[in-house]
């Protein structure tokens, strides 16, 4: 009796074939699985790279357009791309939020200098400086998610670890939007277009656009606006140029100059939308509608809990790639919808000659005031 | 060696893995089709249909694995969407409105100096969108 089934050589071979590769599959199936996930992260890897170095061709060509500097400003974009920031220490967290604001005020410096010192004939003409310097920002972002893809890759491969492979493979596609995403943003910064991110301040110019406008500590701008019978101070970063602002300044100090006495704050942003959602949907909620690392919104928080001032949201909903890509045309279809939505709940929540604040967050570039 | 150098010869070693379990795969297949082909000439049609099921569904997948390995260097293009700039005149009787292509410094609230080529009123940048509608897949929940 033969143990290989089959009456002539051919159906002998082809069940020999089959028992040696399911052997071969149940030892070596994981590492097979490994493989083929590797080549997935490979081809990952390989767009990522090509995206980073258009990104920074791209950022290049921007700086020698705009800034006309006189000598190559490669050498220096490349260092500008590794830089790095350090948190401040948190094993005693009092006073964590002063310390990590002054290092992200030293960081903003020290990044805006840089781009003087890359394009020295900008110096003066903020809208261009600020741009720039955004333009920079997406490229090291690009340049920072190629470097951590890699990071995880080369380890997957030399640990020869399903595990690492696996999980660099399950939240690929989630990199690589985002990746897409701040490509498409590298073109938008350098032209000074509009991006999702800047639906907040676009609402905030809609309304102050006309009146007096005055700067505010820092980066912001603010103006006094007769909105459905009460005194709204509309707020928003000053804008053309790609600049957020710190609105928690600005907040603080417009309620301190009104001594607290502030029926509302009203902050408008662009919200996460979850998948299944329209992009430009409009939605209402309580609480700080600003991202960002935090500061803003304890600073904010701290001053509202100081004078008992309710705090209002309203979001238009985008997702990561809209957010840092030019605006959609249904996001700024959104902006009359938010409006009425802002008038709604003013009317709803304060009495007529009350005072509001009207607060536009997000990215002025491409939005003046 | 460089770190880019090694990493470049891991994987083509691991690629020259996959390729010859794919090609050892898609040989069984080619014999499993032959034998199914064999099979039905003598009269046994179960037998060949089976056989020649194996032989389908192994060379297909090996074929699969084989294109999915292989696409690796396909081009990457950044898109550039087409941005479009809303320009209206500020003339109330008039209110022209021009869609035209983004220029460079064009803002939102931007006051042109071009005057209306309708009434000669101000003009101004009213709105700067991405004109490409995404497509986005629907899912029927």
């Amino acid at each position: 009796m033969s143990f290989i089934p089959g009456s002539d050589s051919i159906s002998q071979i082809i069940s020999l074939g089959m028992y040696v590769f399911f052997i071969i599959f149940i030892f070596y199936g994981q590492r097979i699985q490994m493989y083929i996930m590797v080549r997935e992260v490979e081809n990952s890897l390989h767009k990522l790279r090509v995206i980073k170095d258009e990104g920074k061709k791209i950022t290049i060509e921007a700086i020698k357009e705009i800034g006309k500097p006189t000598t190559d400003p490669t050498p220096r974009v490349e260092r500008y791309l590794e830089y790095f920031t350090i948190g401040p220490q948190s094993m005693d967290p009092a006073g964590i939020v002063s310390k990590l604001d002054h290092i992200l005020d030293t960081r903003d410096e020290r990044l805006k200098e840089d781009v003087k010192l890359m394009a020295p004939q900008l110096i003066g003409n903020e809208v261009q400086i600020n741009n720039l310097e955004n333009t920079l920002e997406a490229a090291m972002a690009l340049n920072y998610i190629y470097k951590v893809v890699r990071h995880f890759y080369i380890q997957g491969k030399k640990t020869l670890s399903l595990y690492v492979i696996m999980q660099l493979q399950m939240i690929l596609p989630l990199v690589m939007k985002e990746a897409e995403a701040y490509a498409s943003a590298l073109k938008a910064f350098s032209y000074g277009q509009p991006i999702g991110d800047g639906v907040g301040p676009l609402i905030a110019s809609k309304l102050m656009h006309g009146y007096e406008i005055r700067k505010v500590p820092k980066d912001c701008v603010a103006a006094t606006v007769p909105f459905e019978g009460r005194t709204a101070l509309v707020l928003k970063a000053e804008g053309p140029g790609g600049n957020v602002g710190k609105p928690g300044d600005a907040i603080e100090t417009v309620i301190e100059e009104n001594e607290g006495k502030i029926a509302c704050l009203v902050m408008i942003d662009a919200g996460l939308k979850l998948e299944g959602e329209m992009v430009g949907e409009v939605a209402e909620g309580i609480g700080a509608a600003i991202g960002g690392p935090g500061v803003d919104q304890y600073k904010i928080e701290a001053k509202l809990t100081k004078y008992k001032i309710p705090n209002y949201a309203v979001i238009v909903k985008e997702d990561i790639g809209d957010a840092v890509s030019p605006m959609r045309k249904e996001i700024n279809d959104a902006v009359d919808k938010a409006i009425d939505r802002v008038r709604d709940v003013v009317r709803e929540r304060t009495k007529e000659g009350d005072k509001v604040i009207i607060v536009g967050v997000g990215n002025s570039i491409g939005v003046g005031q | 060696m460089t770190q880019n150098q090694t990493q470049t010869t891991q994987s083509n070693k691991i690629g020259n893995y996959l390729t010859f379990i794919v090609l050892v795969v898609m040989v069984l297949a080619l014999a499993a089709l032959f034998l199914a082909f064999e099979t039905f000439i003598g009269g046994d049609i179960v037998t060949a249909g089976v056989l020649a099921g194996i032989g389908l569904i192994s060379m297909s997948l090996s074929v699969f694995l084989l294109y999915q390995s292989r696409r690796a260097t396909a081009a990457v293009k950044i898109d550039v969407p087409k941005v479009m700039t809303t320009v209206e005149c500020q003339n109330k009787g008039c209110g022209n409105k021009i869609i035209r292509e983004f220029q460079r410094g064009d803002y939102v609230f931007k006051d042109l100096e071009t005057p209306c080529p309708k009434c000669g009123g101000k003009q101004m940048v009213t709105a700067i969108y991405k004109e490409v509608k995404e497509k986005e897949k629907t899912y029927a929940v």
